[in-house]
């Protein structure tokens, strides 16, 4: 059966009311504030290192984002771990905290789809954490202005804009998931918790099951090479299911123009390349492109399910 | 057929559990239908079809000449619905909440304003309307519910148990405001299970019953079919003896019953209140009290499901 009217209707009167819910938050406020303080510190203290090797460095901007200096981790690790946690705190409430609040029918008897409430949820989480990211990358640069004494160049700005992109990607995946959570379980506690239980899982265990099965399905015993491979192949396909190895591979691919392939290379694939020579920008995207599109993939995924699940949920408490 | 809200032969089911069974309702243009059960009945799963809001499973529905599965936005536009025990954004104001729905239904700004200062004003709220909205009380929110659907002008107004959880002075006020709906022509569709509140105001009852509607029509012809005399008159004498064989008598008395000493109650097809008073004065005895009731809902619900256990 064919329904009528545009399943966009409303959308952008959704997008704007809970754009406006998450930027005056107190939740949201908080997690940017803990966000904004790590980050800051982690870029701090990297700066002070590579002041340094200003002169030597042609892509000293980058570095900013990646360097560690004990015991502070590098900024991209910070913000591989508590963005998931943003984009969790912003998502695990949003379908049945109109349950709970007794809203939903009165908005679904509004002159909208289904489907506008669902995407227009998610939009403006993806806007929140846009927005955040944005102000923190441009806060990141105009802390290495002063710093370094240096401006960035334009290849640098556009890595930094590409990394943005892919970093949103990935808060897309768990914010898509805290959204699926939120119409599968009634109380938001038990939603917030299984989000954060995936999180952990494939922030701590996963790499662990990884090198378990790994080593069982493909054992490598007295050093046979074709063996170690397909150990080492096997154990990488796995470990790319995660979207944290996934995001990780990204950043590695488009921080460091030196990196050139992200997985095991031969010998003689390096035959005639010039080591340590950077890449362009866009042979960095290409590198990194399967691992985006695969954040992008999880991501739509995550969304039809939650948008299938909610279609067919029945909308009276 | 000119009916604005058109269903046939509409079924629900969820799993097993027959939710909605087989329901043929036809409600005109600017009547007051009361949709009556009790808790569970099938009332609120009738109006989510309605709206859209659930899909049937078997049937149809026509509201305003759509069909609510296939053409939900078109049925949402002209039809308001305020749900039973309705929630608003706590961290919002009224004003807001109502700027929402507004924006929602695709109200530009500036009409919008003019929109809500009017209904909040019809629905007695402007002294709060820029409170926030988890500060209202039970009362204040079911208005609040009101206002939205008076927001968006609709043709049809489907209210879910308004009046549940009122206190009976609220209750009556917004009863009242029903009433007006009623005046500017809007077709109200009201479901409830505190059947002696919605009397006052339906034009027309459907009494529900395990997901049927069992009885449909005017609340007269109710009271005729299922009481049989639509008359109760209540009489009160000061001496009670040999009183009960005189009044039996009179023409159109169905029954009788003694209620307390001096104290009968019958119920007749026709209001008989000066014969009743003649022989009562004509035996002797000194007439205290001769009222005339009209039956209430309650009993007629009440009177009907004893048959019908009755006959099982």
């Amino acid at each position: 059966m064919k329904r009528e009217g545009s399943p966009w209707t409303g959308l952008w009167a959704v997008v704007l009311k809970e754009l406006a819910d998450h930027l005056s938050s107190v939740r949201m406020q908080l997690l940017e504030l803990l966000i904004f303080l790590t980050a800051f510190a982690a870029t701090f203290v990297a700066s002070r290192q590579l002041r340094a090797t200003v002169a030597e460095d042609p892509y000293i901007y980058l570095k900013l984002f990646t360097t560690a200096q004990e015991p502070l981790p590098s900024f991209v690790a910070f913000l591989g771990f508590f963005l998931p946690l943003a984009a969790i705190a912003m998502g695990f409430d949003s379908v049945n905290g109109e349950h709970n609040r007794r809203t939903l029918s009165r908005v679904l008897s509004q002159p909208i789809y289904r489907d506008a409430l669902l995407l227009g949820k998610f939009l403006a989480g993806i806007l929140t954490l846009g927005i955040s990211l944005l102000a923190l990358w441009l806060l990141v640069t105009g802390m290495g202005l002063f710093v370094l004494g240096v401006a960035p160049s334009g290849e640098e700005v556009g890595r930094g804009l590409l990394f943005l992109l892919g970093t949103l990607a990935y808060a897309g995946i768990w914010l898509a998931l805290a959204l699926m959570f939120s119409v599968i379980f009634r109380q938001p506690a038990t939603s917030a918790l299984a989000a954060m239980a995936v999180w952990l899982f494939f922030a701590v265990f996963w790499d662990i099951m990884v090198q378990v099965v790994a080593q069982a399905l493909r054992p490598a015993y007295g050093g046979d090479p074709f063996a170690a491979l397909a150990q080492l192949r096997l154990g990488l396909f796995l470990s790319r299911l995660s979207p944290n190895t996934l995001f990780a591979e990204l950043v590695i691919a488009l921080l460091n123009p030196e990196v050139r392939a992200l997985g095991p290379v031969f010998i003689t694939q390096l035959e005639g390349a010039v080591l340590n020579s950077p890449l362009p920008v866009g042979q960095s995207l290409l590198l990194a492109w399967p691992q985006f599109t695969g954040l992008l993939a999880g991501v739509l995924m995550l969304f039809a399910g939650s948008y299938v699940l909610f279609q067919r949920q029945e909308v009276r408490a | 057929m000119n009916g604005v809200i058109e269903t046939q032969d509409l079924s629900k089911h969820y799993g097993p559990v027959i939710a909605v069974d087989g329901l043929t309702l036809t409600l005109l243009k600017g009547e007051v239908f009361g949709l009556l059960g009790p808790n569970g009945s099938g009332k609120t799963t009738t109006i989510l079809m309605l709206l859209g809001l659930t899909e049937p499973t078997s049937g149809t529905v026509r509201v305003l000449g759509y069909d609510p599965s296939r053409n939900p936005l078109q049925v949402k536009r002209r039809a308001g619905y305020l749900p039973d025990s309705v929630g608003f954004y706590d961290d919002l104001t009224a004003r807001e909440n109502l700027r929402y729905t507004a924006r929602l239904n695709g109200l530009t700004r500036a009409e919008a304003d003019a929109r809500i200062t009017d209904v909040v004003a019809r629905v007695g709220l402007t002294s709060v309307v820029n409170r926030q909205a988890g500060a209202f009380s039970r009362g204040m929110r079911q208005r609040l519910g009101l206002a939205e659907v008076l927001l968006k002008q609709p043709e049809i107004a489907i209210l879910d148990e308004p009046t549940a959880g009122l206190d009976p002075e609220a209750a009556i006020e917004f009863l009242g405001m029903i009433k007006e709906l009623k005046a500017q022509d809007i077709t109200v569709l009201l479901s409830s299970h505190l059947l002696h509140q919605v009397q006052a105001v339906c034009d027309r009852v459907g009494l529900f019953h395990k997901g049927k509607m069992v009885l449909e029509g005017t609340f007269d012809s109710l009271a005729d079919r299922i009481l049989g005399g639509a008359y109760r008159i209540k009489v009160e004498t000061s001496r009670p003896d040999g009183l009960e064989p005189a009044l039996r008598a009179i023409p159109g008395v169905t029954n009788l019953s003694q209620e307390g000493p001096g104290q009968f109650k019958l119920e007749t097809q026709v209001d008989c209140r000066a014969e009743v008073a003649r022989r009562v004065v004509s035996s002797g005895a000194d007439l205290l009290g001769l009222t005339l009731e009209r039956p209430s809902l309650d009993e007629i619900y009440a009177r009907y499901f004893r048959e019908v256990d009755h006959e099982t």
